[in-house]
């Protein structure tokens, strides 16, 4: 009999964690993801700036159900299940657009853009007890946003989006206060599958060990452009870093720079000024250390399950849905501060293209690896994937304890165990020494 | 294979129709065949590719968000990865065959505008993935030879749903 128990050895005293390549392949495992994970946790939706104006509206799937969210007349973010109250056709048709009423081609039920039924053609043929104020579209049990980022959740008694955060709420500060007038989401997305388990991708993006050998060439083409990258060799020494719940974040020297704000010939001459200037405006608001902190460092962050963002030159917001155990839809966006200059924006463009994007220099290699991984599972032989890298010593980033942290967070959810300690135990004992 | 004719089909000069034509093709074997230095030449010193999202066909690279957008310093050093034994997505390499068709051609302001549907199939590790979308190329004559100044390959696909990336040249 399957049990989810069996999945992982965790053994801190003998440095030994595993996990058993069935939670990559198993359909039954899926499933329970699905109700304990997917439908319990809060899941990332949409960036507020997505829809700017009244009667803007966007769809998308969340754990494979079908929303959309529409900004009301009266200014305020809706999200709906994208089902009509009346026989269930989906009343959001176009990935995008703009809409006072949406109108259920069906049966031309009406919907204001709060979700108020409107217009039933023909009511009088209802029997009395039909209640058409109780018809409105229907919500998803909890909708919260923390700075601009809008979450669901289909568990009614999910614990406040800020709670869940924990310690991934204050990377987030980090990344929205770099830009003063505020963030926004680029036009333009990138949606690919990768034939691989979801899973897969969470580990590849805290993954600081594989940088080096994988984007070899990317790093090639960066030296190519005279950027010194000689840097990557120590870039992923710095402290590895888990946040509680399941979230963790890999953080690495900005080597290439950072459009907020270390400048590198990356960003030509012409712009010297210009981030000098961003990051006197950050060292004045936010003080030295956190100034360093936010310009010098880049950092990729995981919002368990399966929110990315990854903050380099670009910053990328990456969300995954299993569709079967071997395959995932991915979608990525880029997040720009709202009044950046052109310069400084075409570069953060650059570098999407050039690593994170599906026709970029890296991410079509880490595509290759984890499809890779999963093909490699078809094996069978080996049982057991190996992730104990750095739990003998205080983890840096290019060791596993990121990926430890999602695993121990994704064990207590399948097994029921609840919330557990996400940290490696050598690191919770010094800190238990240290006080 | 034989390369591009000078003469038309009964010995006279040949028509702009033919010269595009002729052109594509040769274009397109040369992908095929992994000849990419020989394709970049192709290009006139200026020349840039561009393929925008799949969801924002008419994307502009300076303020969305594209797949791909080079210049010639970035498609040189696409074509250097994809002959490397370091660019894992194609290496190996994968075997493609990439079909035009419905050809249209407008001359502009002295450049050769020409549109048409593509099918590129991509084979490898058991797997094939078809792209579909259209080109534009805008061409000039360099020297008398036909050369791309400018070369969008529009995806009609909704997703990158087979393909996991854009790791060929469309």
């Amino acid at each position: 009999m399957f049990d989810p128990k069996n999945l992982i050895l965790d053994n801190p005293d003998e440095g030994v964690f595993r996990v058993h390549r069935s939670a990559m392949t198993s359909l039954e495992v899926l499933r329970m993801e699905q109700e304990r994970i997917f439908n319990k946790c809060w899941l990332y939706l949409c960036h507020e700036s997505e829809v700017e104006n009244p009667g803007d509206y966007r769809r998308r799937n969340v754990a494979g159900r079908p929303l959309f969210f529409i900004r009301g007349s009266d200014g305020k973010l809706r999200v709906f299940l994208n089902t009509c109250t009346h026989r269930g056709a989906l009343i959001c048709r176009h990935d995008q657009g703009h809409a006072d009423v949406l109108q259920c081609f069906y049966h031309a039920w009406s919907f204001n853009n709060q979700g108020d039924l409107v217009g039933v053609p023909d009511e009088a043929g209802y029997p009395d007890s039909f209640n058409r104020a109780a018809m409105g579209l229907k919500p998803p049990p909890r909708v919260e946003s923390y700075r601009g980022f809008v979450f669901v959740s289909f568990n009614p008694d999910v614990e406040e989006l800020v709670t869940y955060l924990a310690g991934a709420r204050e990377y987030l500060d980090l990344i929205v206060d770099q830009a003063e007038k505020g963030m926004r989401i680029i036009s333009g997305s990138n949606r690919y599958s990768i034939k691989a388990n979801w899973k897969l991708l969470v580990e590849n993006s805290l993954d600081g060990y594989h940088v080096r050998p994988t984007h070899k060439t990317y790093f090639e083409y960066v030296n190519s452009l005279g950027i010194n990258t000689s840097g990557v060799q120590t870039a992923f020494s710095r402290p590895a870093l888990v946040l509680g719940n399941g979230h963790a974040v890999e953080e690495h020297d900005g080597i290439r720079g950072r459009p907020i704000a270390r400048w590198s010939p990356l960003f030509g001459e012409e712009n010297k000024e210009e981030i000098a200037a961003i990051r006197a405006g950050l060292v004045r608001k936010f003080g030295e250390q956190k100034a360093r902190h936010m310009a010098d460092v880049s950092r990729n962050l995981l919002v368990y399950p399966n929110l990315l963002i990854i903050d380099s030159i670009d910053i990328t917001v990456r969300i995954f849905w299993p569709i079967t155990p071997d395959l995932m839809d991915v979608t990525a966006w880029q997040l720009a501060p709202r009044d950046e200059k052109p310069e400084l924006l075409a570069r953060r463009l650059d570098n999407f293209l050039t690593f994170h994007g599906p026709g970029g220099f890296a991410t079509p290699d880490d595509v290759e690896a984890i499809e890779s991984c999963q093909a490699g599972y078809k094996a069978e032989g080996v049982e057991w994937s190996e992730l104990s890298r750095g739990m003998h010593r205080e983890a840096i980033a290019e060791d596993e304890l990121q990926l430890r942290a999602f695993w121990r967070q994704w064990f207590g959810h399948m097994s029921g165990m609840g919330t557990v300690e996400t940290n490696d135990p050598v690191i919770r004992q010094r800190a238990a020494l240290a006080r | 294979m034989p390369e591009a004719s000078s003469t038309g089909s009964d010995g006279s000069a040949p028509t702009l129709r033919e010269t595009v034509e002729e052109f594509l093709y040769r274009e397109a074997a040369l992908l095929d065949a992994w000849r990419l230095d020989e394709w970049l030449a192709l290009f006139t010193a200026d020349g840039r590719y561009l393929v925008p999202t799949t969801d924002l066909q008419d994307g502009d690279p300076r303020n969305d968000l594209v797949f791909i957008d080079d210049d010639m310093v970035r498609l040189r050093a696409r074509v250097e990865r994809l002959k490397s034994r370091h660019g894992h997505r194609e290496y190996p390499s994968s075997r493609t065959r990439h079909f035009i068709s419905n050809i249209r051609i407008k001359v502009e302001d002295g450049a050769i505008v020409v549109s048409s549907s593509f099918i590129v199939y991509r084979f490898r590790m058991g797997e094939s993935s078809p792209y579909i979308g259209w080109y534009e190329h805008r061409l000039k004559r360099v020297d008398g030879e036909l050369r791309i100044h400018h070369r969008k390959a529009v995806l009609d696909l909704e997703a990158l749903s087979e393909h996991g990336a854009v790791s060929i040249i469309l």
